[in-house]
């Protein structure tokens, strides 16, 4: 070690590059991670932040470059040798499996072959010592997000490592419960360990992290140290150039204001023994102001929206009311042709078919609702007219594309969310439901997308916005309400919300919150 | 008295050929792999296990043939499903389809031909004890085999790590990627497991029930079995149970149409299916046991991104 002049350096990655086909994923990228430092990766979706960790946890093979750990070349060829290291992962998209339990879980990965019920007790021990207390026996189909990761830092936690990679590990968290993963993260680090630390949000990078390497592109276009950097100066690095502030335009006479979407004591039976059941869901949306919903993924917000969008229908018609009108026994196509409107969370698969052009992507949500425009006699379609409102979209929108009619799947991430909300906001809806609005999307794409919602609220729609990431619902919305274990909380104005108290919402601060209130229509 | 022990006898005959192969199937479903190829991999173990035996004069060889041949066929599937990731639907019916065409053509000089059988278990002292000495001591050696399977596959999915790594590729095969487990050397090892047994199966129908060579012989078994590993919710004792049920009604109704009994012999044929799914959805009506006991990750291809 002494003959390395950085004899800090715990891992240093020099030239490493990934290509996938055409893409070059990762290009030359540099990297030093000191000991006991908590280093933080920043870049936007795309920039290539999981396929460089990826490749440093050995799941993904380089094209080229050269990586020191210890200042020793060392090739790893795949997770258990980088585990043989001393390198562990908490994943973005938890590697958990859901039919074991947390016991089973941990076991899986430590290679030791000692009985579960010794794991069970370290792991207990271990969650007890770090304040992350976990039950090992629980089934992990059975316990939250917030939960899930606990087991997956147990986990990481267990194999001793020198160096703990988090991929965007508060994105599922309450603001409280990322506070917790803070401590544990400063406990680590006194304890002489590294933290590489992805994330896309600036201000807790700037909270924690020593040091940041940003990517862009696939490159490395600086490192800082983030707490003499701004949130706008980090943010500019990450996106090369500046992001335009969202306007949000106070919206005036919204108590009087006619209500377009009403749930009234919206309650539904889980669908499979890992859902959610809604528990008497009240909510009102009036004309002009858009509505955001928090909460921790998986308290039931996808149930929710598959019962307002008519993807599932009620017992109780008047449970969903589409301008003043019974919606609850209608499908998504009736419900649309009330002049409602709908996002899903997912962009591929279900808010448009992958392997179909933009402009029949287009005929398949509108065909019935545009019918007189996009099909004529004997239902022969009319391609030129929704090739034309498929450009107008793409126009509006700025959808960048590569071809004047691409597949859906060939479009980033982004450019196709902004074509899908592009694609209901041409309709000009009474009543806009849109779950997860600009998950996965870079932020230039995020803030056309959402100021694009609060202007369709300002001329006279209902906008309801499902969420998790409460920045964006404290850019938008007029009031927050939170779901928390299928039960939703009361809408509170945006001028009185504050990340505390919607956070301690997320929390389940307010159990069974529904009963109390009954919205007057 | 007689009588009884006779059917009884004759239900474990039966039951035990669909028993083995739905075993061996279970640990192919466990690791998250659909191989509906099970019928052509038990006809294929038939037709080889019949013939080593009528060749060599040994049955033991013959059922090593057997063995062997189930094996073989499903190295097939496997090196098309995990290596080169076809649809393992389309790929299990077209090694059915095969096997029951391949079996009728290496078959057609066996047939009419006597085959070997394998001896019953006789041990002295034992077998001759009134009424329990020839269910417990008497049978055929596959029966032993079947229920130690049952047994061994049991304690092996539950108690054993290994039985927990193949539980978890079941589940999700990306995570297991990611923690750095061999998704694709584990699905060989169970999908080869699969046809060994599958190929048992079939050597137990050539060997034992019928020593003879009949072109498709296995009748419809291969899907029998497979139907039992979804109704009895992938675990290996509601298995046994299901096999030994439609066993039952099987061995029951046969006796019933000798009988006379003025019901059509249709609707008695078609018993056993019924009281097989009746009885194994009521075991199985605990919706969350069910969900936590499916392998989620079944039938889907699988490429790890390198």
């Amino acid at each position: 070690m002494s003959a390395n002049h950085d004899g800090a350096n715990l891992l240093e990655v020099r030239g490493l590059t990934k290509i996938f086909g055409t893409l070059t994923a990762c290009d030359h990228v540099d990297l030093n991670i000191a000991k006991g430092e908590i280093h933080a990766l920043l870049g936007e979706n795309g920039a290539g932040k999981s396929t460089l960790v990826k490749m440093l946890f050995g799941s993904l093979e380089p094209n080229s470059g050269e990586i020191f750990w210890n200042g020793q070349a060392v090739r790893i060829a795949n997770p258990g040798f980088a585990k043989k290291l001393g390198i562990g992962m908490v994943f973005q998209h938890f590697s958990l499996f859901e039919a074991l339990t947390a016991a089973e879980n941990i076991a899986l990965s430590l290679d030791d072959g000692s009985p579960i019920s010794t794991i069970a007790a370290k792991a207990r021990a271990l969650s007890y010592s770090y304040g992350l207390p976990l039950d090992p026996e629980s089934l992990v189909g059975d316990l939250s997000v917030g939960e899930r990761q606990r087991i997956e830092i147990i986990r990481c936690l267990l194999q001793t490592p020198q160096l703990i990679i988090l991929d965007e590990p508060t994105s599922v968290l309450t603001p409280q419960e990322a506070d917790k993963l803070f401590e544990t993260l400063e406990r680590l680090r006194s304890e002489g360990k590294s933290i590489l630390y992805i994330s896309h949000r600036l201000e807790e990078v700037k909270r924690i992290c020593d040091r940041a390497t940003v990517l862009r592109h696939g490159k490395v276009v600086g490192h800082c140290n983030p707490r003499e950097e701004t949130a706008a100066s980090l943010a500019r690095m990450m996106v090369g150039n500046e992001v335009k502030a969202v306007v949000r335009a106070p919206a005036d006479g919204i108590e009087t204001a006619q209500p377009l979407l009403e749930i009234r004591a919206l309650s539904r039976k889980p669908a499979t023994p890992f859902s959610i059941p809604l528990k008497n869901i009240n909510l009102t949306v009036r004309a002009g102001e858009v509505i955001g919903i928090a909460g921790v993924a998986g308290n039931g917000q996808g149930e929710f929206f598959e019962t307002v969008s008519g993807e599932v229908l009620q017992q109780d018609a008047a449970s969903v009311r589409i301008r003043g009108k019974d919606a609850g026994g209608l499908g998504i196509t009736g419900r649309r042709l009330m002049g409602a409107a709908f996002v899903p969370e997912e962009r591929l698969g279900h808010g448009a078919a992958p392997r179909m052009k933009l402009s029949e992507n287009l005929l398949l949500s509108r065909h019935a609702t545009d019918g007189k425009v996009f099909v004529g006699t004997g239902g022969m379609v009319k391609s030129e007219a929704i090739y034309g409102a498929a450009q107008r979209i793409i126009k509006a929108m700025d959808v960048r594309k590569s071809a004047p009619d691409p597949e859906a799947a060939a479009l980033s991430g982004g450019n196709l969310q902004k074509f899908i909300v592009g694609r209901e906001l041409d309709r000009r809806p009474g009543v806009m439901v849109v779950n997860q609005p600009t998950w996965g999307v870079d932020a230039g794409a995020a803030a056309h997308i959402r100021q694009a919602l609060i202007e369709l609220a300002r001329s006279g729609s209902a906008v309801l916005v499902i969420s998790q990431d409460l920045d964006e619902l404290f850019e938008i919305s007029d009031s927050i309400a939170v779901m928390h274990n299928g039960e939703l909380s009361r809408p509170l104005p945006i001028a009185e919300a504050t990340f505390e108290k919607i956070g301690l919402l997320m929390g389940g601060a307010e159990p069974g919150h529904a009963e109390h209130i009954l919205e007057t229509a | 008295m007689d009588i009884t022990v006779n059917i009884l006898l004759t239900i474990a005959t039966a039951a035990t050929p669909l028993l083995i192969a739905a075993i061996g199937e279970l640990v192919v479903e466990r690791s998250g792999v659909l191989n509906l190829g099970v019928e052509g991999m038990m006809i294929m173990g038939a037709v080889g296990g019949f013939g080593a035996g009528y060749l060599t004069g040994s049955p033991w060889i013959g059922l090593l043939a057997a063995i062997a041949m189930g094996a073989l066929f499903s190295l097939l599937f496997a090196v098309m499903t995990l290596s080169l990731a076809t649809n393992q639907v389309a790929t299990g019916l077209s090694l059915t389809l095969l096997g029951l065409g391949l079996s009728g053509m290496m078959g057609t000089s066996f047939v009419g031909q006597p085959g070997q059988r394998l001896p019953n278990l006789d041990i002295p002292g034992l077998t001759s004890i009134p009424v329990v000495g020839r269910l417990l001591f008497g049978q055929d050696p596959i029966f032993y085999i079947s229920i130690a399977l049952t047994a061994a596959v049991a304690w092996f999915l539950f108690k054993t790590r290994t039985g927990l790594t193949l539980r978890s590729i079941g589940d999700s095969h990306t995570s297991a990627h990611a923690l750095g487990i061999k998704v694709i050397r584990y699905r060989y090892l169970a999908v080869i497991f699969g046809g060994a047994c599958a190929g048992l199966a079939g050597g137990h129908l050539s060997l034992v029930y019928t020593p003879q060579w009949v072109e498709n012989m296995t009748a419809g078994r291969g899907w029998i079995a497979l139907a039992l590993v979804v109704f009895a919710s992938w675990r290996p004792w509601r298995v046994l149970a299901g096999a030994y049920i439609f066993g039952a009604v099987w061995i029951g109704q046969l006796h019933a149409q000798a009988f006379g009994i003025p019901v059509p012999s249709q609707l008695l044929s078609s018993l056993p299916y019924l009281a097989t799914v009746v009885v194994l959805v009521l075991i199985s009506r605990n919706k969350r046991l069910t969900m936590m006991n499916t392998p989620a990750s079944l039938g889907q291809p699988f490429v790890p991104d390198r």
